[in-house]
């Protein structure tokens, strides 16, 4: 093997490596909604290429609202769907959308765009 | 949906009525909305909170009209006490909204200003003044403030409440247009115009880009030349608005993906042009660099037409895409926008959102029904059509009930409202349909499993490839693995994926509701195609519910007009239903009835009196014996009807038997086709009924079912239901909705028969809001129609990516020699996504085959 082709391979490995650690291995801590005075647990979340922040951790059994404000116009954001709350909600661009839900049990409860291409993660406490 | 979460609460008239509606108990009724019901348990632990309050008489909750109807004392009760026991429940009690017109609001000043005095009324929770619509809409807590309050907060910033008048209204609503729809048509707009500017760019740069392979072209600008250097420099400069005007959404939907770490087809695109610009950039600015002349080539071509063609694509995605919501777009069109309302005496018309509960509203000819209602003056047929999919007109009496949005054909009435804004039948259609078009269909997990990963394994597929053609590719080897990876990248379709479900559904779900068929998720969707059983309720789905006259039978020697003539004269009195019934039967047959003198009911055994100064008696058999009235020639007859599931009683006139009259629950004209057409589609009938074993089997032989579950008491129903899903049967249940709402709920698929403008029925998966059966066989059609477009949508789009990435990659270079160029591969990107959705769009002709006989 030529040396040009040692680098051209061991530059696509290291790619390689990069792009799974960038998209799979590294997972973001995410964000503890704030409890406020209505006895709601709330938190905004920007849907801009995704959303912002995508992992909300919440506490069992006090209700949730997360405020989702949607400032793209791309059609696949333009829902949001919680499918183990069977819930969703139209996104209209710039307008701020409150969705409530009622976390009974504890775990990881992921919410997206109808396409699944905008993920999110509810944690339940 | 959070529209629809919105409060709900009655708004008060424009001049709050004193003491709104008091009854004559001193009770009052309120429906409060309520937030954050999530599930079935919810209702049952409002509920509980609001009895447990002292002055409740009776509190219902319905979830899905997130409303709680409250009966109380209002000496006893606060409706502040509701809100506080709700609150304390763990949900959130809602306030009512109104808007109000505001006059001589001109700028933005006066916006504020309105809006922090009316923030600052007490009970007043949130208040928002609009320029664009001149009013002002106000949540307030219903319980602390009213409209006058209201009035002088806004007269204390010194505006007035507009006074409307009614051309202004109609004029002022119907200018309102669809703020989405507008959204859509500016975005294809956009992505119109960059398509055209890169295709017009395209066309100089990919005749420029090969002058090798056109005459002239190749003498004027020789390989090495200068001349050739400065034309593509020239070509670069023309490619970089296209790349970053035509195609900026590329970038930057990449990099709003790449900020959490996710990549969707954005990132494939714009890696894809970049590379191929990149490479050119190189070419023309440091062609010493390739060992060969022949490998400083430029790529511009592929970065002008993948933008212009993938933009392309999009636009003609987003207008495929708007079609798919037809159905619900034309829904909410029905909407009417004014009504002709009397109050104080006065017609006035009125915006439909002021029309209050108790309103009334006068319909002429070929208007437009505003809101819900019941008849109370006046009689006309109505076309429901756009609501039940029924396409007779319906006659409408007083006491009828009418639903908004339908028109009125021939006479014109008066009616009361009874439901309005959010709680028409209307609005909770589109809101049902909606949040089911949201939803998921269970198929689609495959494809949530696959689409996080989607997207990163194809840019590793693009490295690796590009790795393996520099190794050991042919030379030029750098110009072939910088053209297979751009090739792969751009091919990769993760929209078509995406896709493929939620725009069949949403077309689905969207044909089942302009059939009068309300399909409330995509699990209902996805179950109802496949099931096996279909339990029958016999009583009010099967049969209309309510008994009718159905024989008479005469001794010899009797006419038999006059016999049920004499029957019925005699029953107008009772008020039994099977008396009802013979009164109805004879009425129909244009009989004059007499009045009954001595009326006197037997209970247990039928009725007595005197007409036309004949002794009549009308019952049983034993109050025959115990009359002593002979009554053998009947019985015959007797037994014959009562085979075949009638109810027949025998008449007497002056202690002589004078004949029979039947009265049955009849089968509704259109059920036994249903059920033929049931079998058809193969699926096992099944009929479910309290009934008698006789009755059910009369019944059940006449429309053709084979199983009989008879004897059924109604607690026993959900039992039944589960006995034969552990037969390993998919089980479907057809009932009214009250009654066999357990039976329904553990069904797998519910089919709830609605009647009217109740069409909210919680424990149902499929609500058919015209009472026929013929409803279920469309119902399971749209859903075979439907899951067969989603798997064909689904092969497409897997298929296409499993295909097209490998031959993109160059796997079919070593045997066929086979190459794709990168063009090729943005057309068929760009063209799977619009087929998919092309495809979901075909649904919109489906046309219920129905039954045929």
């Amino acid at each position: 093997m030529t040396p040009d082709r040692w680098v051209v391979l061991i530059t696509g490995l290291l790619l390689v490596a990069f792009i799974v650690w960038f998209f799979w291995l590294k997972r973001s801590k995410g964000v503890r909604a704030a409890e406020m005075s209505g006895g709601y647990q709330e938190a905004m979340i920007l849907v801009k290429g995704g959303y912002t922040p995508d992992t909300i951790i919440v506490s069992r059994g006090k209700p949730v609202r997360l405020n989702f404000r949607r400032e793209e116009t791309a059609s696949c954001s333009d829902k949001v769907v919680f499918e183990h709350f069977g819930k969703s909600a139209e996104l209209p661009t710039g307008e701020l959308v409150a969705v409530e839900l009622m976390p009974k049990e504890a775990g990881e409860f992921p919410f997206a765009c109808p396409m699944g291409m905008f993920r999110g993660r509810l944690i339940v406490e | 949906m959070n529209k629809a979460k919105l409060p709900k609460a009655k708004r008060p008239d424009r001049k709050p009525r004193q003491g709104r509606a008091p009854s004559s108990k001193g009770r009052q009724h309120i429906e409060l909305s309520i937030g954050g019901m999530t599930c079935t348990h919810c209702p049952p632990a409002v509920e509980k909170a609001l009895k447990g309050i002292d002055g409740v008489v009776s509190a219902h909750v319905s979830l899905a009209n997130k409303l709680a109807a409250v009966d109380y004392n209002p000496n006893r009760a606060k409706t502040i006490d509701f809100a506080k026991a709700i609150r304390a429940a763990g949900y959130v009690p809602g306030a009512a909204t109104m808007r109000i017109p505001i006059k001589h609001m001109h700028c933005s000043s006066c916006v504020i200003r309105i809006e922090l005095a009316l923030q600052m009324t007490p009970g007043v929770l949130s208040a928002r003044a609009s320029l664009g619509t001149n009013a002002v809409d106000v949540e307030y807590d219903p319980a602390t403030v009213d409209f006058e309050a209201i009035r002088q907060a806004i007269e204390s910033a010194g505006h007035r409440v507009a006074e409307l008048k009614s051309p202004d209204i109609k004029a002022a609503v119907e200018a309102n247009e669809d703020p989405e729809q507008a959204a859509n048509e500016q975005e294809y707009r956009t992505l119109m115009h960059k398509f055209w500017f890169a295709a017009a760019v395209s066309i100089p740069v990919m005749a420029l880009s090969y002058p090798d392979l056109i005459p002239g072209l190749r003498e004027w600008m020789p390989m090495g030349s200068d001349t050739r250097r400065i034309v593509w420099a020239l070509l670069g400069v023309l490619s970089l608005p296209v790349m970053l005007w035509s195609g900026s959404q590329f970038f930057v939907g990449m990099w709003d993906a790449l900020k959490h770490r996710s990549a969707n087809m954005h990132t494939l695109i714009s890696f894809g042009i970049t590379a191929a610009f990149l490479y050119s950039v190189v070419a023309v600015a440091y062609p010493g660099i390739f060992p060969d002349p022949a490998l400083a080539e430029v790529f511009w071509d592929v970065t002008d037409v993948v933008v212009a063609l993938v933009v392309l694509g999009l636009a003609l995605e987003i207008k495929a895409k708007g079609r798919t919501s037809e159905a619900i777009k034309k829904l909410i069109g029905l909407q009417a926008k004014t009504a002709r309302v009397v109050r104080d005496g006065r017609e006035i018309d009125l915006p439909v959102e002021e029309v209050v509960v108790d309103d009334v509203v006068i319909v002429r000819p070929g208007d437009k029904i505003p809101v819900d209602g019941e008849v109370i003056e006046g009689s006309s047929a109505v076309d429901e059509s756009m609501i039940t999919g029924e396409s007779m007109p319906i006659e409408k009496r007083p006491g009828d009930e009418v639903i908004g949005a339908t028109i009125n054909k021939t006479g014109s009435f008066k009616f009361k409202t009874t439901k309005v804004g959010k709680d028409t039948a209307l609005a909770s259609i589109i809101r049902m349909v909606k949040d089911a078009q949201g939803s998921k269909a269970p198929i689609q997990r495959v494809v949530d499993m696959v689409s996080g990963y989607f997207v990163p394994t194809v840019m590793i597929l693009g490295v690796l490839s590009f790795v393996v053609w520099y190794l050991v590719g042919p030379e030029p080897r750098f110009v072939y693995a910088t053209i297979v990876f751009v090739t792969t990248l751009i091919i990769a379709c993760p929209c078509a994926l995406g896709l493929a479900t939620p725009t069949s559904l949403t077309v689905g779900i969207g044909k089942g509701a302009e059939n009068g068929i309300l399909i409330r998720s995509g699990d209902a969707l996805q179950t109802s195609q496949k099931l096996d059983s279909l339990i029958l309720d016999k009583t009010g789905t099967i049969t209309r519910g309510e008994p009718a006259l159905t024989d008479v039978v005469v001794a010899q020697g009797q006419n038999d007009n006059e016999v049920l003539r004499l029957a019925a004269s005699l029953e107008r009195g009772s008020e039994h239903p099977l008396g009802e019934a013979i009164v109805q039967g004879a009425e129909q047959r244009g009989l004059l009835l007499a009045d009954a003198e001595n009326f006197a009911a037997i209970p247990g055994h039928g009725v007595s009196g005197r007409i036309d100064g004949r002794d009549i008696l009308l019952g049983n058999a034993k109050l025959m014996r115990d009359r002593s009235i002979p009554i053998e020639t009947l019985t015959k007859d007797w037994e014959r009807l009562a085979n075949e599931g009638k109810t027949p009683m025998y008449v007497a006139v002056d202690d002589k038997a004078a004949g029979l009259v039947a009265v049955a629950d009849t089968i509704k004209p259109d059920s036994k086709s249903a059920i033929d057409a049931l079998q058809r589609l193969g699926i096992e009938v099944v009929m479910m009924t309290g009934d008698n074993e006789r009755t059910a089997r009369a019944i059940a032989r006449e429309v053709g079912i084979k199983r009989v579950l008879s004897e059924v008491l109604p607690d026993e129903k959900a039992h039944e239901v589960q006995k034969l899903q552990l037969e390993g049967k998919t089980v479907g249940m057809v009932g009214d909705g009250i009654n066999d709402a357990p039976a329904l709920a553990q069904a797998d698929v519910g089919f709830a028969i609605g009647t009217g403008t109740d069409v909210a029925i919680e424990a149902s998966d499929v609500t058919l809001i015209k009472g026929s059966l013929i409803g279920v066989v469309t119902a399971i059609e749209i859903s075979r129609a439907t899951m067969r477009n989603v798997r064909q949508n689904l092969v497409g789009a897997f298929g296409y990516n499993t295909l097209g990435i490998p031959v993109a990659m160059g796997v079919l270079y070593p045997f066929l020699g086979i190459l794709l160029s990168p063009l090729i591969a943005a057309a068929a990107m760009a063209f799977s996504s619009v087929t998919v959705v092309t495809n979901a769009n075909r649904l919109r002709f489906f046309q219920p085959r129905g039954v045929a006989p």
